[in-house]
């Protein structure tokens, strides 16, 4: 057999229709399901009054966060604005207290908005007899969900960077100072925080509207435990610490200190705390530390912000478990998504 | 040639009930097949199975010769399926939702056009190619769905309840639709349906499924003989007088298996059509005749004898 002969059965193999589809230019089917999940998230009115809230407090807090800059700016010397490091930064946590901070609005936000991208995934589908006629397509079964998915969190990405853009660009604007490279990227880190932590009640919002027939149930659901993280979880620790921190029954410095992590550590299992702790840690670099500090730690320290590295490394636990909570909400979707009737009574 | 669908011993369990049980089953290619069954009989569950979108618990099912189980997406490349209550994109138009359907199926975005128009014209929605669907009636999402299901070319379309929810007119002219399908773009049609008058008029073939379970099959001339088995036609006739000699001569009759008098006349049982032979006699013999029908078992009598008689044929 020679060389030629080899070529010619070669060509007689017939290519995947796949890939014949690519070199055609057609788009494959998992990105065509994307297309049409991201043109229908931003056609429908939900999402586009989300929008608009979100736009609205976003340039509320940085008018507010402007106005609080520019009068610091007036009032102090040229000295002390030389000594006041990542000014810029100010923009997304600082407010006079009329309108609450960019992150304090986007922590608040962010969850509704992930909840509303993710909450009728799957059962509004089931719900309309659309899901059993896509299933009949030929399409791998998960590339239903992962394109749900993808969609959704493209869409966050790509709202969530412009927003930081644009708070940034009319910061340079108005405020007239540039941002520093550190500062643009503790700032592209924070927003990338942000979106892990939608991600993660986008996911459950998936993960409710897989278990859930019922469009409602599962907004409700997911927003009961959104409350219940947001606002209830904070309390019921406080409860619960009230004894743990009982200062009768602490005997030394390293048994109190051994309570307070417990504490924290406790509160470190609702997200939003997690989320809490990343955003301070990366906006504020001043913040040293999420524990108790021993004067014996702080001695010798030079006071002084942390490099971008240390402020990173210490917000890596929170990063990674914000991510992990993510990743397990959408395995258990997939997996009862991948197992479940496709019909729909 | 081998049959295009083919189940073998087929069988599906939820929790300790059978929804399927050994179902063996094989549809040739052009044929129009009937599945009939009330409802809950395991027809959709089925027709799940055969496009891999349920998984069997034993058996074995074919579709154009792939192992549904093994290759669902191969097989869905190949078959068209309507589901029972389908929906479409409500904000997208007719012609939007053919063409996603298509986009899926990885057709060319001119092809995919091109043959949506040429789909929406022979399912007389042409004039409604631009209407958002969520206006669309009952009747139009039907004919649209078929329409859907024919956008990838297949082989087999599976209908599952296709006349479900549509007024009369809407069913004749579906049922026509899917008749002509059959016989223009020669595709082989599984459909599934409790409506029986429907189905008799175009299937080629029925099965008549309750419980899970296969209880006759072939066409329907042949499910009236072997339920029937002797006396599956039946002549009503009206004349006078009726004498002795006409009935001994009757039930002389090759085939004739029973007579019986009546009011005004009589009930003549056979196995083969018989009006022109006992027409003719009773003329002959002097007697007015003033009335004689031909009533052959319909699919509906088929279904209920089965029905009543489902005891004595488990029993079997």
């Amino acid at each position: 057999m020679n060389l030629a002969s080899i070529r010619e059965k070669v060509k007689m193999i017939p290519k995947k229709t796949e890939e014949a589809a690519r070199e055609k230019g057609i788009p494959t089917a998992f990105f065509v399901l994307v297309r049409k999940e991201f043109t229908d998230y931003i056609r429908s009115w939900r999402i586009i009054i989300l929008l608009a809230i979100i736009l609205l407090a976003c340039f509320g807090s940085l008018y507010t966060a402007m106005t609080t800059i520019s009068e610091a700016i007036d009032n102090s010397e040229a000295e002390e604005l030389g000594n006041n490091l990542y000014l810029f930064l100010q923009l997304f946590t600082v407010s006079d207290g009329t309108l609450p901070s960019f992150i304090t609005f986007v922590g608040f936000l962010g969850p509704l908005f992930g909840i509303a991208l993710g909450f009728d995934a799957i059962n509004s589908e089931r719900n309309r007899g659309t899901l059993s006629r896509l299933m009949s397509q030929p399409i791998p079964r998960d590339d239903v969900i992962n394109a749900k998915f993808v969609a959704s969190l493209l869409l966050n990405v790509v709202l969530f960077f412009s927003l930081g853009f644009i708070v940034m660009g009319l910061g340079i604007l108005l405020l007239g100072i540039p941002p520093t490279v550190e500062e643009f990227l503790r700032i592209f880190y924070f927003l990338i925080v942000c979106i892990v932590y939608i991600a993660f009640w986008l996911n459950l919002g998936v993960l409710f509207s897989v278990v859930f027939k019922n469009a409602a149930t599962s907004a409700l659901s997911s927003i009961a435990i959104w409350l219940f993280f947001q606002i209830f979880y904070g309390m019921i620790i406080q409860l619960l610490s009230r004894p743990i921190l009982n200062p009768e029954t602490i005997t030394d410095i390293s048994d109190a200190i051994s309570r307070q992590g417990v504490v924290i550590n406790l509160m470190r299992l609702s997200p939003s705390y997690l989320f809490e702790e990343s955003t301070t840690i990366l906006l504020s670099p001043s913040t040293r530390s999420l524990g108790p500090l021993t004067v014996e730690q702080a001695t010798g320290a030079v006071a002084g912000p942390l490099p971008l590295s240390q402020s990173l490394l210490l917000i890596w636990p929170q990063l990674t478990g914000l991510i992990a909570a993510t990743l397990v909400c959408f395995a258990i979707a997939y997996i009862i998504f991948m197992r479940q009737e496709i019909r729909s009574n | 040639m081998a049959p295009l669908i083919q189940l073998d011993g087929v069988s599906k369990k939820y929790d300790d009930q059978y929804a399927v049980k050994n179902l063996s089953l094989s549809i040739e290619k052009g044929e129009i097949f009937g599945l009939l069954g009330p409802n809950g009989a395991g027809k959709t569950t089925t027709i799940l199975m055969m496009l891999g979108l349920s998984e069997p618990t034993s058996g074995k099912i074919k579709v154009c010769g792939i192992d549904s189980v093994r290759k669902p997406i191969e097989v869905k490349k190949r078959v068209g399926y309507l589901p029972d209550n389908l929906g479409f994109y409500q904000q997208m138009t007719g012609m939007e939702n053919l063409i996603y359907t298509a986009e899926l199926n990885q057709i060319p975005r001119k092809e995919a056009e091109k043959r949506a128009n040429y789909l929406l014209e022979k399912v007389n929605l042409a004039h409604a190619a631009d209407k958002k669907t969520g206006k669309y009636s009952r009747g139009m999402k039907q004919r649209l769905g078929l329409a859907d299901v024919l956008m990838k070319n297949p082989e087999v379309i599976i209908l599952d309840e296709p006349t479900l929810g549509i007024d009369p007119e809407g069913v004749r002219e579906l049922l026509a639709l899917i008749k002509s399908l059959s016989v223009e773009e020669k595709i082989t049609v599984l459909l599934s349906s409790h409506h029986l008058h429907q189905v008799q008029q175009i299937c080629d073939r029925v099965g008549i499924f309750v419980q899970g379970e296969l209880l006759a099959e072939g066409t329907i001339d042949h499910l009236a003989k072997q339920l029937f088995q002797e006396d599956s036609f039946l002549v009503r006739v009206k004349a006078s007088p009726i004498s002795e000699t006409l009935l001994s001569e009757l039930e002389k009759l090759e085939s004739v298996t029973n007579v019986k008098k009546t009011m005004n006349g009589l009930e003549i049982y056979s196995s083969e059509n018989m009006a022109a032979t006992i027409s003719r006699l009773i003329v002959n013999h002097g007697a007015d005749l003033y009335q004689i029908n031909n009533e052959h078992y319909g699919l509906d009598e088929i279904y209920h004898r089965y029905f009543e008689g489902r005891d004595h044929v488990e029993s079997r």
